[in-house]
């Protein structure tokens, strides 16, 4: 009954055509049925049934997006089966649906192994493609000497095959290098022109990770470069010398000559030139003959028609740029020509390329072209040009800024353009500048307010971070103001409510800094001898408010009172807190305003207070090195790796309001310092009467003295630290010139001003990335088949050393060398002589290094 | 994959987004296949043919060109030379002209396991590994021989 069922099923099965057509004629439902309908024919034992369901299986899995992982066994009966063409059907669902997590995929070792071995090419060659796609570590193990054996085959289709699996195989089991390498080198010398593309490509992909590894095979390559005439060859050894050439100059020198024959040929072709091109551009720029056929061929590209080649050059010329800017300035009219193509792409070169050309000198012309080129463009390019302007601008702390009064009127420019997307890269240069360059605060003050009294801005989410840099440094540097009045209105205007909290809170900060400035203006200028804190002049003269008169400052502390009251009830506790505390402060020293405009006591509570606000606020904020905490040293006797879980149990409660994190041994010395910041952020904060940091510290202290280290210790450390900026050297004063902060003048008309710099620069250091320990079992595997590399060849090598030495040049050159070589190897070689042994195998006879010959 | 220099994927797709040819030489989920196969569609087809043949893909490179209505396009790592594959891609479609005299793509859909053998033949793991024309129609005939 079963049999007769299946002989029905198998003589009315439905081949990969008739599957085909009924997809074509309705989908959803016919895939579900005919579904059905493979998973009952792969069942079957007829294998002939089992290929066709799978083979349409396969076709759905590729084309249509259904799962085939089920079916693996199947596969692997399949490919059992003695016929090719069921063995290609198994083989290529094998290919298409194995991953290393499908359980069956150690049965298909021995098929493959047998495969591997049989008379039959093709099926050699369909379980070397099966092999090359799904390869495991294991697999790759196992059938290691078959791979071997391959590579050695009489027929060059095999061969040519197992070539191009070796590399999967040494990906996934670096031993296998000691079996197959020397095969693979011997595969160099083939004058099949396909074979020799499989095992150059190999060396590609080897050479690109590890390119010292085979720095021994130069020679080898060298002749295929110069001998070879098909072009996708050409192309690999290219990429191969780019990276050998790169770690050995001399090479650069002798590969130069051919490489330029072959960009001289008449009708090269494209892609090969390209890739000489880039060859030059990258590895051998310092040949000069080298280096200007290149550019000189790249302007074809450039000025040609199609597209392609445009893209490229432009993409060349950037590879060149770092290095010979003079390449890229010769072809400027093009560069400036692309910018208006239509392609993106070629307009982004372009714009990479335009931003390398600028200097101090014409970034003013260039960013005034680009931003032209902003307001016309759609806006992803709009914000590429906004960024690519930013970024080369800022570098080094914005070494190329002679003008930082243009320069900050072009930063306001940006927020206007409608696309602009950059906010908060602007707002950290904004705040940047401001902290960093005293001279230009004016200038930044005054595109401060011209950001922060226009209304319409408020409306545009994508400005928020640039309002919010306006209103810091406008409450910051509120001295250079012209009219404190007209700030703080803009502050306090009732469109800030579109703000976020956390911006609007700012604001509200900024309000107050402008308030206790004119207070203390108020209350000076009344003072016959104390120096009028308002009349600080900066370096272009222009003179400050110079005094407030009774109705100017109450005008402005009820303007404040006003635009305050609304927040005092608001939800946003950061807003409320802020507010509160501004019109607490009006409530203290209201009354103040009045009565000093009748009596002439100066020493009152009121004026107190606000001088111990100016105070506060008189303490300059200077950029922070991003390795400052780094910097500071710890105090003797701390014992950083204490583990501080008892205390969990005794303080729990307590302990809750600080971070969870803080328990961690290795944070004791961080959460110290937290606090200090913290409690300078208090200090420095509205809270009448203001503590000092220390005496707060204290205060905690008291209330967690058990969780304190010492407090001899700590109170040292304190008072290192406690005492503000101007003595530890994290906090530079902004007028103090470090080392490299100035650049010798050009022929410019007002004198650059002083960029306040920090000595190692700002940027945070990033760890390189540790080497997979398979990259480096890799390379040990072939630094120690290449020096034992066939003794037979050595033979051959001194044959060859003979006559090579009468064309040696100097003789200490080549000794040195040697000399290097040796003791780079004797090193290498001493330290794998223990791990030999451990393997078994007997230990290296010291031979003489080789040198490639190329360097004699 | 810890290879770089070698092509990821190869697909082809008409102007519908309807894949008719994946070969991925690197391991991919499902789902992911999807997501790529959809992207790369998208990437290409509203580009204008004055365009370059060149695009960037997440962290590599697709280079694609159109013959009819059939997108083929290629990732290839960033530093490849996009010219030669170019080159790849146009062997590909006269080796697959030569066998379906004028391929449309109707021949590609009902002979899919015959272009897969031609492209397997063409490529192996992500690397070109014949070049000649010539080379890959004989093969060809031998493997029908044996089917």
């Amino acid at each position: 009954m079963a049999s007769s069922n299946s002989l029905m099923d198998s003589l009315f099965q439905r081949s990969l055509e008739d599957l085909i057509k009924g997809l074509r004629l309705g989908e959803s439902t016919f895939i579900s049925r005919s579904l059905e309908e493979i998973r009952r024919e792969i069942k079957l034992t007829d294998l002939s049934t089992k290929s066709v369901a799978l083979q349409k299986l396969s076709y759905l899995a590729a084309l249509h997006g259904v799962d085939m992982a089920w079916a693996a066994f199947h596969a692997v009966e399949v490919v059992s089966s003695s016929r090719f063409a069921h063995k290609r059907i198994g083989y290529h669902a094998i290919a298409q649906s194995f991953s290393d997590q499908t359980p069956v995929m150690l049965l298909i070792t021995n098929q493959l192994r047998k495969d591997l071995n049989s008379s039959n090419e093709h099926e050699v060659s369909l379980a070397l493609e099966c092999l090359a796609r799904i390869g495991t570590d294991d697999l790759a193990r196992d059938l290691t000497s078959e791979v071997f054996t391959l590579l050695g085959s009489s027929k060059a289709l095999v061969r040519k095959k197992a070539i191009g699996v070796v590399l999967r195989v040494f990906d996934k089991y670096p031993d296998a290098v000691k079996v197959c390498f020397k095969r693979l080198v011997e595969n160099l010398e083939s004058s099949d022109p396909q074979l020799l593309s499989a095992v150059v490509g190999v060396f590609c992909e080897l050479t690109a990770k590890d390119p010292r590894s085979y720095l021994p095979l130069a020679p080898e390559f060298y002749k295929i470069l110069v001998d070879s005439r098909n072009n996708w060859v050409l192309i690999k050894v290219l990429k191969i010398f780019a990276k050998l050439a790169s770690i050995e100059p001399r090479l650069a020198k002798k590969v130069a000559d051919p490489v330029c024959e072959h960009m001289r040929k008449q009708n090269v072709g494209k892609s090969l030139l390209f890739e000489c091109i880039r060859t030059v551009f990258s590895s051998l720029s310092d040949q000069e003959t080298a280096l200007k056929l290149a550019v000189a061929k790249i302007r074809e590209f450039l000025v040609d028609d199609d597209p392609n080649l445009k893209y490229l050059g432009l993409h060349a010329l950037s590879i060149v740029a770092p290095k010979h800017l003079w390449a890229v300035l010769e072809n400027k009219e093009a560069v400036v020509k692309a910018m208006s193509d239509e392609d993106p792409n070629v307009k982004l070169e372009a714009l990479h390329l335009l931003m390398a050309m600028v200097n101090e000198d014409n970034v003013t012309e260039i960013s005034r072209i680009l931003m032209n080129y902003a307001l016309k463009s759609d806006p992803l390019f709009c914000n590429e040009i906004i960024c690519s302007v930013l970024l080369p601008c800022s570098r080094n702390s914005y070494e190329i800024i002679v003008d930082f009064d243009w320069y900050l009127s072009l930063l306001g420019e940006m927020a206007r353009v409608p696309h602009c997307q950059r906010g908060k890269e602007i707002e950290h240069q904004l705040i940047d500048i401001g902290t960093r360059v005293k001279d230009a605060r004016l200038e930044l003050v005054r595109v401060s307010r011209a950001l922060l009294i226009d209304p319409a801005l408020l409306g545009n989410q994508f400005l928020y971070p640039i309002l919010s840099a306006a209103a810091w440094a406008s409450g910051e540097y509120v001295e250079f103001s012209k009219s404190p009045y007209e700030i703080a209105e803009a502050l306090l205007q009732p469109r800030t409510c579109l703000l976020p909290d956390s911006i609007r809170a700012i604001y509200i900060h900024s309000a107050f800094k402008v308030l206790v400035f004119s207070l203390g203006a108020y209350f000076s200028a009344q003072q016959p001898t104390s120096p009028p804190l308002a009349q600080e002049s900066t370096s272009s003269g222009h003179s400050m408010v110079n005094g407030f008169t009774y109705n100017s400052i109450s005008s402005l502390v009820n303007m404040i009172e006003l635009g305050l009251c609304s927040l005092s009830g608001t939800i946003d506790v950061e807003v409320q807190e802020r507010a509160k505390n501004i019109l607490g402060f009006i409530g203290m020293i209201k009354h103040e305003i009045a009565e000093k405009a009748t009596s002439q006591n100066s020493e009152t509570e009121g004026h107190r207070a606000i001088a111990f606000m100016e105070d506060v606020f008189s303490e300059e904020l200077g950029p922070v090195s991003s390795t400052a905490q780094e910097k500071v040293p710890l105090p003797e006797g701390l014992e950083l790796n204490e583990n501080l879980e008892g205390l969990q149990e005794i303080c729990r409660e307590v302990l809750e309001p600080m971070a969870e994190s803080d328990y961690s041994s290795d944070k004791v010395s961080f959460s110290v310092a937290k606090l200090r910041i913290r409690d300078q952020e208090e200090a420095s904060s509205s809270l009448p009467p203001p503590l000092e940091s220390s005496s707060l510290l204290a205060e905690h202290r008291k209330r967690h003295g058990l969780y304190y280290l010492s407090s001899q210790k700590s109170e040292d450390h304190n008072d290192r630290e406690g005492n503000d900026n101007n003595t530890s050297n994290e906090y530079p004063p902004a007028n103090e010139i470090s080392v490299d902060s100035f650049k010798p003048k050009k022929k410019i008309s007002k004198p650059r001003p002083v960029v306040v710099k920090l000595d190692e620069g700002d940027e945070p250091k990033r760890k390189p990335d540790a080497s997979s320990s398979n990259d480096e079992s890799l390379s040990r595997a072939i630094q120690t088949a290449l020096m034992g590399k066939g003794k037979g060849k050595e033979k051959e090598k001194e044959i060859v050393k003979e006559n090579h030495e009468m064309n040696v040049d100097t003789e200490n050159i080549e000794q040195s060398s040697r000399r290097e070589k040796k003791n780079k190897k004797n090193g290498e070689r001493s330290s794998k002589r223990s791990s030999r042994r451990q393997r078994g195998k007997e230990a290296s006879v010291t031979k003489p290094v080789e040198v490639p010959d190329l360097l004699l | 994959s810890n290879l770089s220099l070698q092509i990821r994927f190869i697909l082809l797709q008409n102007r519908q987004g309807k894949t008719r040819l994946a070969k991925y030489y690197v391991p991919l989920e499902e789902s992911e296949k999807h997501k790529v196969e959809y992207e790369v569609h998208r990437l290409v087809v509203n580009r204008d043919s004055k365009f370059t043949n060149f695009v960037e893909f997440r962290t590599h490179k697709v280079i694609y060109r159109r013959y009819a209505g059939l997108f083929f396009s290629l990732c290839v790592d960033i530093t490849d030379n996009e010219l030669a594959y170019l080159e790849c891609i146009h062997l590909f479609v006269e080796i697959l002209d030569h066998f379906f005299s004028n391929v449309c793509e109707l021949d590609l859909v009902f002979n899919f396991h015959k272009v897969y053998l031609i492209l397997d033949e063409f490529i192996l793991a992500g690397e070109l590994q014949e070049t000649s024309k010539r080379a890959i129609i004989e093969r060809m005939s031998e493997l029908e021989k044996l089917e």
